[in-house]
């Protein structure tokens, strides 16, 4: 997907003035927060689990280069292929000669974000393979082609109507006088429309949540059960991740998966939890023939031992999307690619560039509220900021603000100066907008007195008031 | 009450400008807590602008300039939770690669607070001596509430103010939109969230709203006045000191 997050500005004004997205916004805006909430009120050693979960990950990334060679030995051990993938176009190149060679015709995958980075779909089909995304949304979100708003809710933006709507249009087969208008119903349709393709697919696509290093193993979890369709039906099952998803043990993987689903949609635990290792063995009853697994850098290496290499950390719960009042706002397109949110306001400058994506760090208020519900305390606002520090290094800011910045500077290190300007300010604007109380507009404010008033000064400095009162102490 | 102790009041670049009236209602408090105040002069701002546009040498001279301007006082107070944030939080983090700078970066931290938290924490303020009956809600400015744990302390100085009922505002620790230079950058976005906030204050049918940092209050103030709503905006500080007849409400006409 060729990113639009230079744009983020025009992005977020289609957003404001969806009214449908507004509303889809608005729901999940308290839902989320609130489930999330409820679940770890229930689980009193959470906040010793979010420091557990970010030493793990501290001391994983510490020592990537051997839990990776670890991880592949164990999984070339059970049976399963490793592909090293540096970039996106490595690992579609991966993906595609693995299907080239078993003649795959449809492709079933399970959600995963990594498919999205490297935009498998649309390399899949300009070779003529048919990709089928069997979790609903990204179901209702491809048959609509749009890209995900949502890292673990990718049809977040839509209401049930344009649900409805969108498989009227692509499911002509059935009864166009059908009722469609309860999600049970909906979600009934898919089933029934993807039972057919999950047996006729020949390679099944999965993410990861996890690899453990000790075993060789590839962890997903779904609510739905269509990842488990979609790895164990297929002759083939290729795992599409990348190299940050290792962790060393299966105890480490059960910290997280403690952690992931209260963060991430407030459950306990989610409804599906698999855990892979190898191809079909003698003696198995199901399970696929051939188990690849395509391993993503595509810059992530990078990150490590620099400012950025917390974002490693990174489970992908989107918590830090669920309680963004940034996000709530605008919604997950606006933000131009395939990681929204805070988090992708950190993870995305560092994958596409930060001439591309510079505005995504500074559509912030660093209200902090991200970093507050990470499950593996990334510091994301602090984050955010470096790229603001490497913005202005390489004088990538706006020069209008760049020199408001320094006439800004120039006063603040000069009391005497700034006191003397600040007095008359505040007597002049005082004056001028007293007898309102505020301003309804401002000569090189509009950004604020559009829409909302800019409150008046009282009129008089503290400053000054403060030397008068002072002076009238030691008369 | 604790010890007689020597304050140096940290007033913030905005209640300088807009609203000194905080500045005095902060000075009013703290004398009442038994402490002696001063104002350090070669005060400006606390470099919030500068570090958070990423711009650190601008950001790192005007620290130095607060640093040494505020050295040698028992403490240091903020009615701000924002910029009390950017000297306790954030200054050892600018200074990490400076160990000399740091040090003292540290020992400031160390003795700064935010207003309200150090009346109660500090000072062991239980009550204040103010009346006004209105009914009131209250909204958790961010950096306070996150950086600082600014939460239980205001909500306990006002629960002491007679005639003053409090109904909490749903979504109170949600960010009111103003952000600094984010509400001049990114104005539709910020005017979301400020129209969010503000129909959320009008639902609690309160006849004010209160907070403790004045960038939140004047976006809040500005839109409340904009949609034409009745509601009084005031900083806390005004209304623990028993000031809220010194000032009208932020953004009202001046009776005169």
């Amino acid at each position: 997907m060729q990113p639009t997050s230079h744009a983020f500005p025009a992005n977020a004004r289609i957003g404001l003035a969806d009214e449908t997205l507004q509303r889809a916004l608005g729901l999940a805006r308290t839902g989320f927060p609130l489930r999330r909430q409820q679940a770890i009120e229930r689980l009193p050693e959470f906040e010793a689990l979010r420091e557990q979960g970010r030493t793990i990950k501290d001391h994983t990334l510490a020592h990537l280069d051997f839990y990776l060679e670890l991880y592949e030995n164990h999984a070339i051990a059970a049976g399963g292929k490793v592909h090293w993938a540096r970039t996106a176009e490595e690992a579609r190149a991966a993906v595609l000669e693995i299907c080239r060679s078993v003649g795959a015709k449809t492709v079933t995958k399970g959600k995963s974000m990594v498919a999205e980075e490297i935009a498998l779909n649309d390399h899949l089909e300009a070779n003529g393979i048919t990709p089928v995304e069997t979790d609903l949304g990204e179901y209702i979100i491809q048959l609509r082609h749009e890209p995900p708003s949502h890292i673990i809710a990718p049809a977040i933006h839509l209401m049930k109507e344009q649900v409805a709507d969108t498989f009227r249009t692509a499911h002509t087969h059935l009864d166009a006088h059908r009722v469609l208008d309860e999600p049970r119903t909906l979600c009934d349709e898919a089933r029934t429309v993807l039972r057919p393709q999950f047996l006729a697919a020949d390679v099944g696509i999965t993410g990861a949540n996890f690899l453990v290093a000790e075993t060789g193993s590839s962890i997903i979890v779904t609510n739905e059960g269509n990842g488990d369709l979609t790895q164990t039906l297929p002759r083939v099952h290729i795992v599409v991740t990348s190299i940050e998803k290792v962790v060393p043990t299966l105890e480490d993987a059960a910290t997280f998966l403690r952690l992931l689903a209260r963060s991430a949609t407030g459950q306990e635990f989610s409804s599906y939890t698999t855990v892979s290792t190898g191809p079909r063995r003698a003696g198995d009853l199901d399970g696929p023939e051939q188990y690849h697994v395509v391993l993503l850098d595509n810059g992530r290496i990078t990150l490590l031992g620099g400012e950025f290499q917390d974002m490693l950390r990174c489970l992908r719960c989107a918590a830090c999307l669920n309680h963004c009042p940034v996000y709530a706002t605008v919604g997950g397109h606006a933000y131009g690619w395939v990681y929204p949110g805070p988090m992708g306001a950190v993870l995305t400058p560092a994958l596409v560039g930060i001439g591309e994506a510079g505005h995504l760090p500074n559509a912030s208020t660093f209200c902090g509220r991200c970093e507050s519900v990470c499950p593996v305390k990334i510091p994301l606002p602090k984050m955010m900021r470096h790229w603001r520090e490497r913005q202005f290094v390489e004088r990538l800011a706006p020069p209008v603000f760049r020199s408001g910045l320094r006439l800004w500077a120039m006063l603040a290190r000069r009391p005497a100066f700034y006191h003397a300007i600040v007095a008359i300010k505040a007597r002049m604007l005082g004056w001028i907008g007293g007898r309102r109380g505020h301003f309804r507009t401002m000569p090189l404010a509009s950004g604020w007195t559009r829409m909302r008033d800019m409150p008046a000064p009282e009129g008089r400095s503290f400053h000054s008031l403060w030397a008068e009162r002072q002076r009238r102490a030691t008369r | 009450m604790a010890e007689p102790a020597r304050v140096a009041l940290l007033v913030t670049c905005l209640v300088d400008l807009f609203r000194p009236t905080v500045g005095l209602a902060a000075v009013k408090l703290l004398e009442q807590a038994g402490c002696t105040v001063e104002v350090p002069r070669a005060q400006t701002c606390c470099a919030q602008p500068a570090y958070n546009s990423g711009d650190r040498a601008d950001a790192k001279a005007v620290a130095r300039q607060v640093i040494a301007a505020f050295a040698g006082y028992d403490y240091v107070v903020v009615p701000s939770g924002s910029c009390a944030g950017m000297v306790k939080v954030h200054y050892p983090e600018l200074f990490a690669d400076e160990p000399e700078t740091l040090a003292r970066a540290q020992e400031l931290a160390a003795r700064t607070h935010e207003l309200v938290a150090f009346l109660v924490d500090i000072r062991g303020m239980e009550s204040v001596a103010a009346v006004w009956p209105r009914a009131v809600t209250y909204h958790d400015a961010c950096s306070g509430l996150r950086e600082l744990g600014v939460k239980a302390q205001p909500r306990r100085l006002l629960g002491s103010v007679e005639g003053l009922r409090l109904t909490e505002l749903p979504g109170a620790e949600v960010c009111c939109g103003f952000g600094g230079t984010f509400c001049v950058k990114y104005p539709e976005i910020s005017d979301k969230m400020v129209t969010d906030k503000a129909a959320d204050i009008a639902a609690t049918g309160a006849e004010a709203v209160l907070a403790g940092d004045l960038g939140c209050l004047l976006n809040i103030a500005g839109k409340l006045s904009r949609l034409g709503h009745r509601i009084e905006t005031r900083h806390i500080a005004e209304v623990l000191a028993g000031m809220t007849e010194t000032v009208p409400a932020i953004g009202e006409p001046s009776a005169a």
